[in-house]
């Protein structure tokens, strides 16, 4: 819209060629070029290779995308649940509600559990932060951020401050203080900016380093003290709603969902790519490692929950019910990796089979969409954040 | 409605593509079979260790319901 093109037709020697031959007056970018045509014509193929085309290439690409196919469908010779046939079926698990945190006065969008295995952060839409210890349930933190729907919120690894960030597009991180008296607003860091809201964050191995992700469709690692953008992601081409990061053993990759219903690994290192799944029918709400590293599950708006090894770099399970027709919008491990518990917008959770694809039980309680499940670090309990403003802890 | 500065993106974009689908075509697979037998080995390996999966009695979860104080 803006660079348009005015031919007129003038005579003269061309700036490119030096041949006197009608020239195109053509203005880039405002600046006038004079060329004749076939200096035109090179220019407008320049950024070639020999023998390519934007025809040309379409093709490859197409057929690139086949052969993927094709590459991926050889190694699929058989299915997760029935290399499981013979593992011992899951007893009844005895899942209870023990904890309900009350305290946020509209809905819970995300919590974190912190290393320490009992403090835990949580989020809400009108913009409230609230840090809770979870087996005496006093709120030791409250935090008022100015905008709402914090939609993303992470501990430190060290335990000594959070981040958060939504609808404002950033990402801040505050220092916790064990003074009562002082006011936590005061540290507050502006780390991330992004053009859109801010989905996910999450810290890396160490306080200095925050990784989100942004509806404006990339990811990005900064360091928190001086602010900077240490390495941004592009891929995705629509809102990216989740990541997670490689458990610790397996190296410096993480893992991103978003709306247009891929999930992409990338190398933090380089910025890189790597890998790219396709099979959802709608947006992905979360994605999370599995504890070895070597997969992930993600879940989706299309009521199923999918398993991805990286290594056969394929789906090799799907978790899903006739029965089950809401949206799953988060997803957690347990320790073992056996179980995996989905939270839905039927205000249900589903603990799935990891291994087997059946369901092993289902968990009532909440009155309102569930939007986040952590498993705790030592994997003793679960919580849940739900939109009918509390959390619960599972055990 | 054609620019120079059109063919120039579109084919940016189109080489973009191209080059990331070669990146994964590139990409060492293993069979599933192989993928599958070792997260099936991780799981039962580490199905033990894994508190919500086998129970935990209630004197050892921290999270079991508050005994109430009887006042002597």
């Amino acid at each position: 819209m803006c660079d348009q093109t005015f031919v007129a037709a003038t005579f003269g020697p061309c700036e490119c060629c030096e041949k006197a031959s009608p020239l195109m007056n053509i203005y880039i970018k405002a600046e006038a070029i004079n060329y004749c045509s076939f200096c035109v014509e090179v220019m407008a193929c320049a950024g070639l290779t020999a023998g390519e085309s934007v025809a040309s290439l379409k093709k490859e690409s197409e057929t690139l995308k086949k052969k993927l196919e094709e590459e991926r469908g050889k190694l699929s010779d058989i299915e997760l649940n029935q290399v499981a046939e013979k593992v011992e079926v899951l007893g009844a698990l005895a899942i209870k509600t023990r904890r309900v945190l009350k305290g946020h006065g509209n809905k819970v969008l995300c919590m974190d559990w912190c290393k320490d295995k009992r403090r835990i952060v949580s989020s809400s839409q009108d913009g409230k932060v609230i840090v809770w210890d979870a087996f005496t349930l006093n709120k030791e933190h409250g935090l008022n951020l100015p905008c709402t729907w914090v939609m993303a919120c992470a501990y430190a690894p060290s335990g000594c401050a959070v981040a958060c960030g939504g609808l404002d597009n950033k990402c801040s991180v505050f220092p916790l203080s064990l003074d009562k008296n002082e006011n936590l607003n005061a540290k507050k860091k502006s780390v991330a900016m992004h053009t859109n809201y801010v989905s996910g964050c999450t810290f890396t191995s160490s306080d200095m380093q925050l990784l989100t992700s942004s509806g404006d469709g990339t990811c990005a690692l900064w360091d928190v003290e001086s602010g900077q953008l240490l390495q941004s992601f592009h891929g995705h081409t629509a809102d990216v709603l989740s990541l997670d990061l490689a458990p610790s053993e397996t190296g410096n990759t993480f893992v991103s969902g978003g709306s247009d219903r891929k999930s992409n690994i990338w190398d933090m290192r380089s910025g890189q790519n790597v890998q790219s799944f396709e099979s959802h029918e709608s947006d992905i709400n979360c994605v999370k490692y599995y504890p070895s590293g070597d997969a992930f599950a993600s879940a989706s708006d299309d009521a199923t929950c999918r398993f991805f090894d990286l290594r056969a770099d394929r789906e090799v399970a799907v978790y899903q019910k006739d029965s089950v027709i809401f949206g799953a919008s988060t997803l957690d491990f347990s320790l073992s990796g056996r179980l995996l518990f989905a939270g839905y917008n039927d205000y249900t959770i589903n603990v799935w089979d990891v291994l087997k694809g059946t369901r092993a039980s289902i968990l009532f309680g909440h009155e309102n969409r569930v939007s986040r499940v952590r498993v705790s670090p030592d994997g003793t309990a679960l919580c849940s954040a739900s939109w009918d403003n509390t959390l619960r802890i599972w055990s | 409605m054609s620019n120079i500065s059109a063919p120039n993106s579109s084919l940016v974009l189109v080489q973009k593509a191209v080059k990331q689908l070669r990146l994964e075509a590139s990409v060492r697979r293993i069979k599933v079979s192989q993928a599958a037998a070792e997260l099936k080995t991780f799981c039962l390996q580490n199905a033990h260790k894994d508190p919500l999966l086998t129970g935990v009695p209630s004197s050892d979860n921290p999270f079991r319901p508050p005994k109430s104080c009887i006042l002597l």
